[in-house]
């Protein structure tokens, strides 16, 4: 019974969606007040539907009814309570249920803490967003359902893929949904703008928010998927550029330009056709994203079974959302105008700067991504576009995109004196010069290029320092004074001296991984030792292991530092007994300076193993990175602007 | 400075790092795309020497020798075989008689591999080897079914 309902309740949220995406849109152009007045109940209703029809799916997977096809393979008696509840997005059609799930959050979220927003623009904003919903149930009830029969039913499940039983697929994938589908609170605030005309500062400060949540949830939901392939693909990369990642990447890309774009926009009134175009974009690029994971174009971990039906769906829908809302913009955007003049050297500029770098970045990463996928579909041959390629491309760009950001938070709105400027910062760009040099020193090795990324990233330190210096001491007064200017620093601004800071430890994670990190694959017999950057990894032999629904070969590798034992390292090969996948666990030591990473290759002759052993220094400072980042959006959107009742205006 | 000029000033600016990117992309494109190869393809030396590119096709049942960390096998696409030199270790989903795509370079007729790629899906064909595996099918019509059929099983 219980998949049956999930199924109504999803025909009814399509019914639902439908009459939010007619009915307050159709108000608020004809001025009826009843009918846009309708949004915020239908919001609500929504929201129940869809997750009943969510805790229903759980509720087959937690009762192990195989007779629901997608439950049979993706689940297993043996399977661990935590990982039948992840199941339900470990597949295609549950991993769409949660798309729309996070949108309804998203939708109610709105619908909750906007009420200052004028109804027609609320009733707008809401309208947009049930398309959108129509469109995701559309999608899953046509091609994908969640909770199609399976008869006869099996006695027994196929199994969750075992790469993706780890506590990372818990939270990895509600995160980066939260953050992908969160774009579309700032394309439904742009599409309800361009209807409603109603483009100035006003709208900007009530987009940032929610655009900065997005972005905040997104970046940890690519952090985590970075750490979680670093400790479970067993190779110890943290980013391959595999087009998934890239999938991800490019709207993050975009939502970081957004985001400074709209701070303009609220600060000067500027940028404002701009910022509505990325708001659009932005989200372009999150259904992109999501054609590419999820129609199977791609082959990759995250790619499912595949039918041509899907891919051609998502793509129509794609065409529909983005077609629709440019041919919008390009009839409404004219009468937005540009707002406040600038002069050439400004801040102004300098965020207009990182928009086109960022946006040129996230072209640079589509043109990789998508150019196989293109030859491919002409039958021109098979290729593929590597690391290399994005590497040599990304890099480059993101140094230019780096010093502004230095500049940028210093230089004034307006207008700004380039001598005074330089000034200011002629101790952090020394002081950056002297630090990065030092730092390749006391690595043992200064390379060149090593150095220029630890200057950027000390760059980004010296400069947030001075800033903060600047506003909290300007004429040498006392301590006391300073430090109740620390706290009488907006939460906005902290936000963005956080949100830096995460940038320039990421950057410095990324270069010491980059140019110092060891690898060493080698072959040990029991009691062999070898030794990489002075740490010495003694093997003592492999023994057998049972795991709740795996077997395992577990061996058990002594570390020691300067003859003092640190630590005992247990990297796992598993044999998961369902759909019998080797598995390799890698076991690693982390630190703050570095991570020590033992897997299990393969066994050979006699008791000896193939063994990897990497020392990767400063990689926690990636993730740390991110963290921060996030943790600056949070204190951004803490703002007390934000937190101020505002009035009630009418349109 | 007149607001003109402004304009002009920023759209120089913005062309110009369009420009630079342009020339980046298409300079790492040159340099960076990796073609892909069959063995029939390696045979009949269409492929490459000195560039890296990838070949795909079967591993050839019982030719998986290791030495070490050194490992060599060879590579079918049921037409020809190309012998594969690589130093590390291989993927979990590594098996004879299964679909594989390696990177690398080809040096003395040996491939040495500086990549082997095997997807995390006991079913799954890597699409380069199937299509290896298609286009030698129709040099060789039977046995390639036979075995396109075992291995996408």
């Amino acid at each position: 019974m219980i998949p049956e309902i999930g199924h109504f309740l999803l025909w009814l949220a399509l019914g639902g969606s439908l009459v939010l995406g007619v009915v307050p849109l159709a108000g608020a152009t004809w001025g009826r007040a009843d009918w846009m007045a309708v949004a915020r109940p239908i919001t609500y209703a929504l929201f129940a539907l869809v997750a009943a029809a969510f805790a229903c799916l759980v509720a087959s997977f937690v009762r192990h009814d195989f007779s629901v096809l997608y439950v049979a393979s993706n689940s297993n008696t043996a399977l661990p309570l935590q990982y039948r509840i992840a199941g339900v997005w470990g597949g295609h059609e549950g991993s769409l249920l949660l798309w729309v799930q996070m949108l309804c959050v998203w939708m109610v979220a709105v619908a909750r803490f906007s009420r200052h927003l004028p109804q027609a623009v609320l009733a707008r904003i809401l309208s947009v967003m049930g398309l959108v919903c129509v469109g995701f149930l559309l999608f899953m009830l046509i091609t994908s359902n969640p909770f199609d029969r399976l008869f006869p039913a099996p006695a027994d499940g196929r199994d969750l893929n075992p790469l993706l039983q780890d506590p990372g697929m818990v939270t990895h994938p509600p995160m980066l949904y939260m953050g992908y589908v969160g774009f579309s609170v700032a394309f439904a605030f742009a599409i309800a703008a361009l209807i409603g005309g109603n483009l100035d500062a006003t709208w900007a400060r009530w987009t940032r928010p929610w655009t900065t949540i997005a972005w905040m949830f997104l970046t940890l939901g690519i952090a985590m998927g970075s750490s979680w392939a670093y400790y479970e693909l067993g190779w110890g990369g943290w980013w391959f550029w595999d087009p998934v990642e890239n999938a991800s990447l490019m709207p993050w890309l975009l939502g970081t330009a957004l985001i400074h774009s709209l701070a303009v926009t609220e600060k000067r009134n500027s940028f404002k056709s701009w910022t509505v175009l990325l708001a659009i974009l932005a989200f372009s690029f999150s259904l992109l994203g999501t054609f590419l994971v999820r129609s199977g174009v791609l082959s990759s971990v995250h790619a499912f079974a595949t039918d041509p039906r899907r891919g051609l769906f998502i793509l129509a829908f794609l065409t529909v959302v983005v077609g629709s809302s440019f041919a919008l913009y390009a009839w409404r955007a004219p009468t937005v105008g540009l707002g406040a003049r600038f002069a050439l050297l400004s801040k102004e500029t300098a965020l207009l700067a990182n928009n086109v770098l960022f946006l040129v970045a996230a072209g640079a990463v589509l043109q990789g991504t998508l150019y196989p996928l293109f030859l491919d579909a002409l039958g021109l041959g098979k290729i593929s576009v590597g690391p290399p390629y994005f590497d040599s491309v990304f890099l480059p760009l993101m140094v230019p995109t780096v010093f502004l950001m230095g500049i940028g938070p210093m230089a004034r709105w307006k207008e700004v004196e380039l001598p005074a400027l330089a000034l200011r910062l002629r101790w952090a760009a020394g002081a950056a010069v002297l630090a990065s040099l030092l730092t390749g020193w006391l690595a043992g090795e200064i390379r060149p290029v090593a150095t220029l990324g630890l200057m950027m990233a000390y760059w980004i330190f010296t400069t947030v320092a001075t800033d903060l210096w600047e506003r909290i001491r300007p004429n040498g007064m006392g301590l006391s004074i300073a430090a109740q200017r620390v706290r009488q620093i907006p939460r906005a601004l902290a936000g963005m001296m956080v949100a830096h800071l995460g940038v320039g430890v990421f950057c410095f994670g990324v270069v010491m991984v980059k140019a110092y990190e060891v690898e060493r694959d080698v072959q040990m017999n029991v009691g062999d030792s070898t030794t990489v950057n002075g740490y010495t990894f003694t093997f003592r032999g492999v023994k057998e292991l049972q795991g709740p629904n795996y077997q395992a070969v577990q061996g058990q590798m002594e570390v020691a530092r300067a003859d003092k034992k640190l630590t005992d390292l247990h990297p796992e090969k598993r044999v998961y007994r369902v759909q019998q996948n080797p598995m390799t666990e890698a076991d690693i030591d982390a630190g703050v300076t570095r991570d020590l990473y033992v897997s299990l290759g393969e066994p050979v002759e006699s008791g000896a193993w193939i063994v990897r052993v990497y020392v990767k220094p400063f990689i926690n400072w990636i993730w740390g990175g991110c963290l921060l980042m996030a943790l600056g959006g949070l204190l951004a959107v803490s703002d007390r602007r934000y937190r101020r009742k505002q009035g009630v205006q009418t349109p | 400075m007149k607001p003109r000029h402004k304009r002009i000033a920023i759209a120089a600016g913005v062309l110009s790092v369009v420009g630079v990117a342009a020339a980046l992309v298409l300079n790492a494109f040159q340099s960076n795309l990796v073609f892909f190869y069959s063995p029939s393809q390696i045979e009949s030396k269409e492929a490459p020497t000195g560039r890296t590119f990838r070949l795909g096709g079967l591993v050839v049942a019982g030719s998986v020798k290791r030495t070490g960390v050194a490992v060599n096998f060879l590579v079918t696409d049921t037409a020809k075989t190309v012998p594969v030199h690589f130093e590390g270790i291989l993927p979990d989903l590594f098996k004879e008689g299964k679909g594989v795509v390696a990177q690398g370079q080809l040096r003395d007729g040996v491939f040495q591999a500086k990549e082997v790629l095997a997807k995390h899906d006991e079913n799954y064909m890597p699409p380069e080897a199937a299509e290896a595996l298609k286009n030698a099918a129709k040099s060789n019509e039977k046995t390639a079914a036979t075995m396109m059929n075992g291995a996408t099983k």
